[in-house]
């Protein structure tokens, strides 16, 4: 439900325990050690089943696509929040802000003088032929050179202070809802815990969005801004997020046959007439948005959308052609863009990734495929992947053919530990995998609400936080005070 | 508010109206086949029926022949006719979640869990031992939801979209019943003829819940145009076409105050139909022929259907 898949690796190693480490309990997790002492026997237990029945009443569904049965599931809830202290949290917000920046420049460069081209510092081939590039965008900046208005930076944690980028999801990524929703059901199921500690609110996420997307209207929109959020309608994963936030952002839930476009303007067919729309904060990919220039056989799509937005008449969020800055392809160039267009150093690093187009790599890859997590440079969702150290030498082998005939399509990178948070579990409270996703909000300023979306790999050793394979997800305390 | 919206809620009302009153012409159907044939006579009721609900077409086109087996299965749970009970609220469901933002929880509730039961239902013991409580189960769903929207929804231009869905498909219905049965019965007296024809009246009576309404108003016989009266004009009764017409142009009123005055062709048409049945006598739609009358009255519907649409909906 999440978009892309994100296993970091599979491993054996242990990671780091963000709780207990060193033989003592880390500051942050104090307050949490202390709740958890005072519960009585099958409190916990019984909170558990609660936080279930609440996410089955409240209606927080994700749509699984198979065969018949009941379409709708909840994603587990672990009952044990995930805590950073602020100066975990400062050191994150400052190296997601600076690779955010870095990223919308790299964007608005790639599409109009592409200076890093020309200074060298990244190759052109896997940029100029890559299918996620736009040449339609070409020679055109959205207001302000906000191309990736929500970003989701997943980020993996191996030590007390290494974190590591996983992957950029610069396109359309979702998960906030659930962020929102895990502190809403924490609040609820624990009203004193929440309100006996400083932990920094996240529940004006959508005042936020909303903010944001005012903030990149069109220049000479009249008056108030109209917004409006374009879903593909019901049968996609995320709906039930899509109409979460439009409620909460009060703006109208529309899908493409609500839309029409009349002399390059957007209008929304309203019972009282046409009704001109300015922002569209739209959860359909590119290729949906507009069969006049893009897949001609779309129905979820707006014909002439994408004209009106050349024509500067409308603002999609996000933009055009962001899927380049978060391809995989791309992604270890990432770094360099920090250096390139801010002159500063990285402040979050990348995993260690090897470009099997590149022969000094692929031969490496080759003979390590047993340490390896190997993936498709533009696969998402977690197709077409091999997790070395899990898989058969069979397997591994049919994958090395694969390899060789069309190297260019993968990249590869080592196993990582991910750190491991207290979870409830069957046998008790035990540490369970987690990564993090940060929704990064880009207009005419950035802005990050603390946190973002933890989610935790309920299996023992599993490393796939992926909810489509048992992963669960938790609430996010980011703490107000230093510890 | 969207047009999607609004259309959502208008055929999602209009479904479950149409659910409900092809179980009550079903369960009609029964009983005057039933009857029909404890009295000997072996005239095709299940026709008439198929007629009334306004899928003759569609039957004829898969169907040679209209028996008792057939009708029920085709208008009960089949999906491929998309008035059968099963289509109407599986539609009704479908247009629901489209636009669930828009429902009031009641409102979900019930259209959710009406199409839950329906969903795992076992068909063909349904048809064979347990069709009359199914239908008496349908038209329960139809009026818990009615009640659910009526009781729960805000006074707003939401409600008013969804209150034109109830009436325009119950007006439709009603006028359809009516003038099928009265094709068959062309009355030649006063007073209703043999017992046949006194049970076939009866039966279109109860269908519309109006058996008793019927004696209570006219503490009278059955009589061919009193029924017609009742079911054309009379205010009292909640599945007049009077009492219909009464509704929608009332609550496309309240649509034109609520958008600042604009008003269109739908306005006008539901004012005419409305002042027609108002001021009309059955006296003088009689003489001049009530199938004409119904006829007419039916492409108006339709027509005025259309005009919404294209005002509000598109």
């Amino acid at each position: 439900m999440m978009g892309r898949e994100t296993q970091a690796a599979a491993g054996h190693s242990a990671g780091f325990d963000e709780m207990h480490h060193a033989g003592a309990c880390r500051a942050p997790y104090e307050i949490i050690r202390d709740w958890l002492e005072g519960l009585p026997p099958d409190f916990l237990l019984r909170k558990h089943a609660e936080a279930e029945l609440l996410f089955r009443r409240i209606g927080v569904t994700f749509t699984v696509y198979s065969e018949g049965g009941d379409l709708e599931r909840t994603i587990p809830f672990d009952i044990i929040p995930r805590v950073l202290d602020a100066d975990e949290w400062a050191f994150l917000e400052r190296g997601l802000r600076q690779r955010v920046r870095a990223l919308n420049a790299f964007l608005v460069d790639i599409y109009n003088g592409r200076e890093i081209l020309r200074a060298g510092r990244i190759p052109q081939a896997p940029i100029l032929l890559n299918a996620s590039f736009r040449p339609e965008m070409q020679n055109f900046t959205p207001v302000h050179g906000a191309y990736t208005h929500v970003a989701g930076i997943d980020i993996v944690r191996l030590g007390p202070r290494e974190f590591y980028v996983l992957e950029d999801n610069c396109r359309v990524p979702s998960g906030v809802s659930y962020m929102l929703e895990n502190r809403e059901a924490m609040t609820r199921l624990f009203p004193g815990l929440l309100g006996h500690h400083r932990v920094a609110p996240i529940s004006h996420y959508p005042e936020e969005l909303l903010d944001t997307l005012r903030s990149v209207a069109p220049p000479h929109c009249p008056g108030d801004p109209t917004v409006a959020l374009l879903t593909p309608g019901i049968f996609n994963s995320a709906y039930y997020e899509h109409s979460f936030l439009a409620d909460e952002m009060g703006i109208e839930l529309v899908e493409g046959a609500d839309l029409f476009i009349d002399d390059n303007i957007v209008f929304v067919r309203t019972t009282e007439g046409p009704r001109r729309v300015d922002v569209l904060y739209r959860r359909v990919d590119d290729d949906f948005l507009d069969p006049l220039t893009f897949r001609s056989d779309s129905t979820l799509g707006v014909p002439g959308l994408f004209g009106a937005y050349r024509a500067g008449n409308v603002t999609l969020a996000n933009a055009v052609g962001t899927s380049i800055a978060d391809d995989k392809s791309i992604y270890p160039y990432v770094p360099e863009m920090v250096r390139f267009y801010l002159g500063e150093e990285p402040l979050l690093a990348n995993v260690p990734t090897f470009d099997c187009g590149r022969a000094e790599d692929f031969s490496y890859v080759l003979s390590h495929l047993e340490d390896l997590v190997v993936k498709e440079a533009r696969g998402s969702g977690g197709y077409g992947m091999l997790v070395g150290p899990q898989a058969s030498a069979a397997e591994r082998e049919t994958f090395a053919a694969r390899l060789r005939a069309r190297p260019g399509d993968y990249i590869a990178q080592p196993t990582l530990a991910l750190s491991t948070c207290p979870t409830y579990v069957e046998s008790g409270i035990a540490p369970r995998h987690v990564d993090l996703r940060p929704f990064v909000l880009v207009g005419k300023k950035i802005h990050i609400v603390p946190g973002g979306l933890t989610r935790v790999a309920l299996r023992e050793g599993s490393l796939v936080v992926n909810s489509s394979q048992g992963g669960g997800t938790k609430d996010t305390w980011v703490l107000e005070t230093r510890c | 508010m969207l047009s999607r919206t609004a259309e959502s809620l208008f055929w999602l009302t209009r479904y479950i109206e149409r659910a409900e009153n092809v179980a009550r012409i079903l369960t009609v159907g029964h009983r005057t086949a039933t009857i029909a044939h404890s009295l000997g006579n072996l005239g095709n009721e299940w026709e008439s029926t198929l007629r009334a609900a306004g899928c003759e077409d569609g039957f004829f086109e898969r169907f040679e022949a209209a028996t008792s087996a057939t009708v029920i299965a085709y208008m009960v749970f089949d999906a491929d006719n998309p008035s059968s009970i099963y289509s109407c609220l599986e539609a009704a469901r479908r247009n629901g979640r489209a636009v669930r933002t828009a429902l009031t929880v009641d409102m979900w509730e019930a259209l959710n869990q009406t199409w839950q039961q329906l969903r795992t239902l076992d068909q063909t013991s349904t048809l064979e031992h347990s069709l009359i409580d199914f239908l008496d189960w349908v038209k329960e769903r139809s009026l818990f939801f009615n009640g659910a929207y009526t009781n729960t929804m805000l006074r707003n231009d939401a409600f008013f979209f969804t209150r034109l869905g109830t009436f325009l498909e119950r007006a439709d219905n009603t006028a359809r019943l009516l003038d099928v049965k009265y094709h068959i019965l062309l009355p030649r007296d006063e007073e209703v003829g043999g017992a046949l024809d006194y049970y076939q009246w009866q039966a279109i009576l109860r269908s519309v819940s109006a058996l008793r309404s019927y004696h209570w108003i006219y503490h009278d016989r059955l009589k061919p145009w009193l029924i017609a009266e009742l079911l054309l004009l009379r205010p009292e009764m909640p599945r007049s076409l009077r009492a219909s017409l009464e509704q929608i142009a009332r609550h496309l009123d309240l649509l034109a105050d609520a958008y600042g005055g604009r008003r269109g062709e739908c306005h006008r048409l539901a004012g005419e139909m409305y002042a027609r049945l108002r001021f009309g006598r059955i006296e003088d739609i009689f003489p001049a022929g009530l199938h004409e009358f119904l006829g007419a009255f039916l492409t108006q519907t339709a027509q005025l259907s259309n005009e919404i649409n294209v005002f509000y909906l598109k």
